[in-house]
């Protein structure tokens, strides 16, 4: 690790942000904070963070509101979705709107340090939990509820392998634990996950459309 | 669907049909209204003007009704008509015949008056269609309310224009029945010369009537609109009142907990997790868990008891459910002791103990993983019976299997598997 990720933090509660900002002290450098979706749209287009860490629910849109217009307004920022929620209508949204990863409030300091290096490093951050809501959604190998003539059936499915990584995500193992137990590199199981967080956000399966839908996410 | 608005994403004017969706008497105005994009109130008064001031509305409008086909692309009235002998055919016949019989009798001198038997038929053809509407009643009523509620059916019997098809059909049965019924008592009292003197009395009864109803029209619909707001002005308070004992209940008690036990960090982390678990479950609206019923809420509840007895945070992820049979107890309770080992070995400090439950594919299996220290499988001696008896011999027995992968310093996982 050579340099220090920079970060902007987005969530309404000022405790909140106080209590990672201390969390994260010397791990990350927190270049800005906001505390709705028009400041945090403003931070993120003048600071540039690496990351942005990013609260589901806010007054003014929420997550899901600052995503969409940072993909036109500022298209390289990588966001990782951090919430007291863990509803899978939440998750699925901020996923689907381009979050490249979700993690709960209860995530300790270390481990929320490295959620934020691997998003900067491009890779996907999955909880067990979302792990558990990828499998559940994706269950059935047949082409249960995605409508016929899907742009791509390669979308709508998870390999044997990308099933076997998820499991162990879902079961509590690390990224290194999982490539050791499936001899496999560690940037292979990266390589896995963030094939299934872009499967997560452009399938067509019709359990995630459905949350997209209810959240306004697709017409 | 609003008709009054034209909408951008319509692609082109739709052709002349009757709307038989949201018709009053055969969906020509609302029809007409659709196509020419205007709203269908407005249709209706001028064919209501047309009829009072000339009486063209009438014709106009029965003639529409019957070559302008229906929304639904079945044929227009008249061509139904002629392609298929239909009741109407029957009930004319039938009104012929009768006709012809009285007209008969009426010659043959087997008649008491005119006076009497015009009244008298008028009236059992009117009293006839009033009791077939009222015993017809529940069947056309009853049912259909009972289909609305059912909404989770996967075919709705009926859907809401169906319904206001049946009623409207209901209300023209019965109007023309009572018409007819008051027809005929006009008639015979016509006839008798007892309306003479009653005539002025009515008339200025219409009268007064229409003037008190233009009066009062406007404060009968502030009154019904007052009610409405009122009635959701209760709903609101009520639903303030439900959330506000619920907080109470749940979380100002726990609040109050958490301040007298202030000084014990780990009650009060429990407390908070504990309380959190069940606010959780209440906003997101999830149906009452049943522990004994099925499988991932029993694993649940196992989990819920192991952190409330050793303090050591559980975090379960299920991906899929079965129901609870005696083997998917066996597997709970073995869960339960695998849980027990996990937080007392494990202790607090080693992070949350990691359950998966998976079914699907024709087994079922659950993991549970620790970080704490681990154990060496082989050192452990003969005599503990903790895992060999209560986890592997009880999944055994269940037709289950059960493997304890532990390497000291990485923790320990259960693995807890059964087939179907």
């Amino acid at each position: 690790m050579t340099e220090v990720p920079t970060v902007v933090l987005v969530d309404d509660h000022a405790l909140f942000r106080a209590g990672v900002r201390a969390e994260l002290e010397g791990r990350v450098r927190i270049v800005g904070e906001a505390g709705d979706v028009d400041a945090a749209v403003a931070k993120i287009t003048r600071h540039a963070p690496d990351v942005v860490l990013l609260d589901v629910h806010l007054p003014g849109g929420g997550g899901v509101e600052i995503l969409r217009r940072l993909a036109t307004e500022a298209p390289e920022a990588r966001c990782l979705a951090l919430s007291v929620s863990d509803d899978p209508e939440d998750v699925i949204a901020v996923i689907r709107a381009g979050a490249r990863g979700y993690v709960t409030k209860t995530i300790s300091g270390p481990d929320l340090a490295d959620a934020i290096r691997r998003v900067h490093d491009g890779d996907a951050v999955f909880s067990p939990r979302l792990a558990g809501f990828v499998l559940d959604a994706f269950a059935g190998n047949t082409s249960r509820g995605v409508p016929s003539g899907a742009a791509d059936p390669e979308l709508d499915q998870l390999t044997a392998r990308e099933r076997e990584v998820l499991r162990h995500i879902a079961r509590g193992y690390l990224y290194k634990e999982i490539a050791q137990r499936l001899g496999i590199s560690v940037k292979t199981v990266e390589a896995h996950v963030s094939a299934v967080l872009r499967k997560l956000q452009l399938s067509s399966r019709h359990e995630l459309s459905r949350w997209a839908v209810e959240r306004r996410l697709i017409d | 669907m609003s008709v009054t608005a034209p909408s951008p994403t319509r692609p082109a004017r739709r052709p002349l049909r009757r709307d038989t969706d949201h018709k009053v008497i055969a969906g020509v105005c609302a029809g007409a209204a659709r196509t020419l994009r205007i709203d269908p109130l407005v249709l209706r008064v001028a064919f209501v003007l047309a009829t009072v001031l000339s009486g063209v509305g009438i014709p106009i409008y029965i003639g529409m009704s019957v070559m302008v086909p229906p929304d639904s692309g079945a044929p227009p009235i008249a061509a139904r008509l002629r392609a298929r002998p239909g009741s109407w055919q029957v009930g004319a016949g039938v009104g012929c015949l009768t006709l012809a019989a009285l007209l008969t009798v009426r010659e043959l001198g087997l008649w008491w008056s005119d006076a009497i038997v015009w009244p008298f038929v008028l009236a059992a053809a009117g009293g006839a269609l009033v009791w077939r509407h009222v015993t017809a009643r529940p069947a056309t009523d009853a049912t259909p309310p009972a289909a609305l509620v059912t909404d989770a059916d996967p075919e709705p019997v009926l859907d809401e224009p169906e319904l206001r098809r049946l009623r409207l059909r209901g209300v023209y049965q019965g109007g023309f029945g009572v018409a007819l019924v008051v027809g005929a008592a006009l008639l015979f009292l016509q006839a008798n010369g007892a309306l003479t003197g009653a005539r002025d009395l009515v008339l200025s009864l219409v009268v007064v009537t229409l003037g008190l109803g233009l009066v009062l029209l406007p404060f009968w619909l502030r009154l019904v609109r007052g009610l409405a707001a009122e009635r959701s002005a209760r709903i609101r308070s009520q639903e303030r009142a439900e959330v506000a004992a619920h907080l109470h209940d749940s979380v100002l008690q726990t609040l109050a907990l958490v301040q007298k036990r202030a000084d014990d960090p780990r009650a009060v982390a429990t407390l908070a997790r504990r309380q959190e678990r069940e606010l959780r479950a209440w906003l997101s609206g999830t149906p009452q868990a049943r522990p004994d019923e099925r499988l991932a809420d029993a694993l649940q509840a196992a989990a819920d008891d192991t952190e409330e007895r050793f303090g050591t945070p559980v975090e379960v992820v299920a991906v899929g459910d079965r129901d609870l049979d005696d083997r998917g107890r066996a597997l709970v309770a073995a869960a339960r002791e695998a849980l027990a080992n996990a937080a007392r070995h494990g202790g607090p400090d080693a992070g949350p103990i990691a359950l998966f439950l998976e079914t699907g594919d024709g087994r079922t299996e659950v993991f549970v993983r620790d970080r704490g220290p681990g154990f060496d499988m082989a050192a452990v001696p003969a005599d503990r019976r903790g895992v060999r008896e209560s986890i592997i011999g009880r999944m055994a027995r269940h037709g289950g299997r059960a493997a304890v992968h532990s390497t000291p310093g990485q923790g320990t996982e259960v693995e807890l598997v059964l087939d179907d």
